[in-house]
């Protein structure tokens, strides 16, 4: 997909002009933290559980190459393909020719964001497959022309209106539909669809090595078609979805309903260790499994970057994020919007590509708060930003600026002296309302904000007066 | 309790700059417990919009410089959230490749605490003596809500205020937008955020709004300006330094038995 990261300012300034992304942005925001918050308060115990899942996915990542192996291992053992791809055209040329050697012409998919990293549906229609997505919000977006806003919510900035406006015009139904008729429309239309379909594409919430399984999770019912019903089955994956042991995940499918939709449990969980087997009556009759490198190996080098890759993307970062909240998925400007996309975006596409990201958040820390697997998202935005500084990439004005300041910093005279320079020339300012005049942050800030005038006596001056035996030094 | 205890106050540089009445009210209650209190002069800036606009470097020497004023401290007590994160929480981190320093600082960490912290976690004060005659509502700051889980106890010391009418903030814990930099770098997202907040503080009905922090509070405070809001933003120290001189007038007033 392409990358427009670098756009962030202007996509986001657009994004806030756009009243109706706001309203649905605040009402489904609104309910994803109410129904979490209903889902954690559930269990008394909840934050000694993200302690383990942290334990858990720290561990499954650490053990990554070692955890690979083994699932290759024992998929293969039944059956399976696994392929290695570095980045995202050898997944795509590795997928086309899969689907090539099985003569497959109608591919449908689930639900799966690493896909869009690599723009596999454009790959795919452009060398003459037909390709579909089955799930309801992606469908949506497919026949729009978009991309997804939200990790688990494709459509979330789309209204019922736009909904019924599209399927009238692809699908020919009443304008006016409402939302459980549109649902129907969509449903027939993608049975029909499933049922034709000789390939089927998902990606996966987690891969087990112990026991070589698939594992996807979902509500509509959509991922269990695509791989059920066609003659095969491919799982882009992402190779830190990995996890070593089958009890593992115990805790973390938990974690991720509860922290994605609230949900104790979604409708299905599939458990995919094989292709049909000779005594089952469904299923497809090969299973391949591609791994997409694509950065998550560079991530895995950085130490202080590499927890990351724990993210099961719930999409709990985004629904709990102010910023998100204001500007929308598509700000972000590319796959994965919100703190977690601030973080992993500069790495797979290059920080000179995405260097405004981890600069747009004021660091509340809500993201960190509700994250199930503990990603300290602010510590490593703050770690972003020091690579992008160390990288050369900030202005000469903000390097000059950090110059002068630490040399005040560390130097309590030159300190002084600057305070009691800048005091009165603030006040004039403030005064008589030049902030606007003058231009840059001061005139940034006065827009919607006042500026404080400065009360009469400093602190050092009344101190001096109150005491004299409080300099310690000096 | 705080009989013998010493402190040594960091008056962060937007108190110093732009809110002494902070410093001077933070002074007025610590020392109606008997802390005996220390303003080393030398001390400037905890380093932090260095560090939060990604030039380690430079918050380093600031840090640096901020162990050499407060290294021997019994207590570091600052008004400020945000500036005491910056030492408890990043400091250590900076210097996490020489071990003898990131041992100083996690022993400073260790002594440094935001005002309403020691207060309350030092002092051990749950019950503040003094009264209130304003409707108030309390916003949880960032850094002190997440960073050093400073949740119930500011709002015990509002609570226990004589005619304390605490009004409850819708959406409390959500961020004003302010952040540093963010606040300029990306001021319509910020000013989105703000817009929110101040939505909520309006809803609440209170006379004034009250936080741990000077930043947080002089975005508000912009903003509630802007719009041409009636409600005063003030300090936690401010308010509970004005509860003791609320009690002390009400006194007099009072008849001699």
């Amino acid at each position: 997909m392409k990358v427009r990261s670098d756009q962030f300012s202007r996509l986001s300034s657009e994004a806030l002009q756009d009243e109706f992304l706001r309203e649905a942005l605040a009402r489904a925001n609104a309910s994803f933290q109410d129904a979490r918050g209903d889902a954690v308060d559930s269990m008394p115990d909840w934050e000694a559980l993200r302690q383990q899942a942290h334990e858990i996915k720290n561990r499954a990542i650490e053990n990554l190459p070692e955890a690979l192996d083994a699932f290759e291992k024992n998929i293969c053992s039944r059956g399976g393909e696994v392929h290695y791809c570095e980045d995202g055209a050898a997944a795509r040329d590795t997928i086309l020719s899969i689907i090539r050697s099985h003569d497959g012409s109608s591919v449908t998919k689930s639900k799966s964001m690493v896909t869009e990293e690599i723009a596999l549906n454009d790959h795919l229609e452009a060398a003459g497959l037909s390709v579909l997505e089955g799930d309801l919000g992606e469908y949506i977006i497919q026949l729009a022309g978009e991309h997804p806003s939200h990790i688990i919510a494709p459509a979330i900035h789309k209204s019922r209106e736009e909904v019924a406006e599209l399927f009238h015009e692809h699908l020919g139904s009443d304008p006016k539909a409402d939302i459980p008729e549109l649902t129907r429309v969509a449903q027939r239309t993608l049975r029909e669809a499933f049922l034709g379909a000789d390939i089927g594409i998902s990606g996966a919430n987690f891969v087990v090595s112990e026991t070589g399984t698939i594992v996807l999770v979902e509500n509509e019912g959509n991922i269990r078609m695509s791989t059920t019903i066609p003659r095969v089955h491919i799982a882009l994956v992402g190779i830190e979805k990995v996890v070593p042991r089958l009890e593992d995940l115990a805790l973390l499918l938990r974690l991720l309903c509860r922290s994605a939709t609230g949900q104790r449990v979604t409708s299905y969980i599939s458990f995919i260790s094989s292709a049909r087997t000779p005594a089952e009556g469904d299923g497809p009759e090969k299973i391949y499994v591609v791994f997409l490198d694509a950065g998550r190996s560079r991530l895995w080098a950085d130490p202080g970057q590499r927890a990351a890759l724990n993210c099961i993307r719930c999409g709990a970062c985004l629904n709990f994020c102010p910023v998100y909240g204001s500007v929308g998925g598509h700000s972000y400007g590319w796959v994965y919007p919100g703190p977690i996309g601030s973080v992993i975006t500069p790495h797979f596409v290059g920080i000179e590509k995405a260097s405004q990201l981890p600069q747009a958040s004021s660091l509340c820390g809500r993201c960190a708060e509700v994250c199930p697997v503990k990603i300290p998202l602010p510590d490593m935005l703050l770690g972003l930003r020091a690579k992008a500084v160390e990288a050369g990439s900030a202005g000469i004005v903000e390097r000059f600026s950090m110059r002068v300041f630490s040399l005040l910093g560390r130097s309590p005279r030159l300190w002084r002296f600057a305070l009691a320079c800048g005091r009165p020339v603030y006040k004039l300012v403030a005064r008589a309302g030049l902030a606007s005049v003058l231009g840059g942050p001061l005139r940034r800030w006065n827009r919607s904000r006042g500026l404080p005038l400065p009360q009469k006596q400093g602190f050092r001056s009344w101190w001096r007066a109150e005491t004299k035996k409080g300099d310690v030094d000096d | 309790m705080s009989e013998g205890k010493r402190a040594r106050i960091f008056i962060t540089c937007l108190v110093d700059f732009l809110f002494p009445s902070v410093g001077r009210a933070m002074v007025k209650v610590l020392r109606h417990y008997g802390v005996e209190l220390e303003f080393p002069s030398g001390q400037t800036c905890c380093g932090q919009p260095a560090f939060n606009a990604g030039f380690q470097g430079q918050a380093r020497e600031v840090a640096l410089h901020f162990l050499d004023v407060f290294e021997d401290s019994e207590a570091v007590v600052s008004p400020s959230g945000s500036c005491v994160a910056m030492v408890k929480e990043y400091y250590p981190g900076l210097f996490s490749e020489d071990e003898e320093l990131k041992s100083r600082f996690d022993k400073l960490a260790s002594r440094t605490w935001e005002f309403s912290q020691y207060l309350t976690e030092v002092l051990g004060v749950s019950d503040f003596p003094g009264s209130s005659s304003e409707s108030l509502t309390w916003h949880d700051c960032c850094h002190s809500l997440r960073g050093l889980g400073i949740e119930e106890g500011p709002r015990k010391l509002l609570h226990s205020l004589e005619g304390a009418d605490l009004r409850e903030l819708e959406d409390s814990r959500e961020c004003c937008g302010f952040g540093g930099l963010f606040s300029v770098k990306f001021d319509e997202i910020s000013s989105q955020m703000l817009k929110n907040k101040l939505a909520c503080i309006e809803k609440s009905g209170a006379d004034c709004l009250v936080a741990t922090d000077c930043s947080c509070l002089m975005h508000m405070a912009g903003g509630l300006e802007k719009t041409g809001s009636g409600i005063r933003t003030r300090h936690l120290a401010e308010v509970l330094a004005g509860a003791l001189d609320e009690k002390a007038a009400g006194l007099q007033q009072e008849p001699a038995p």
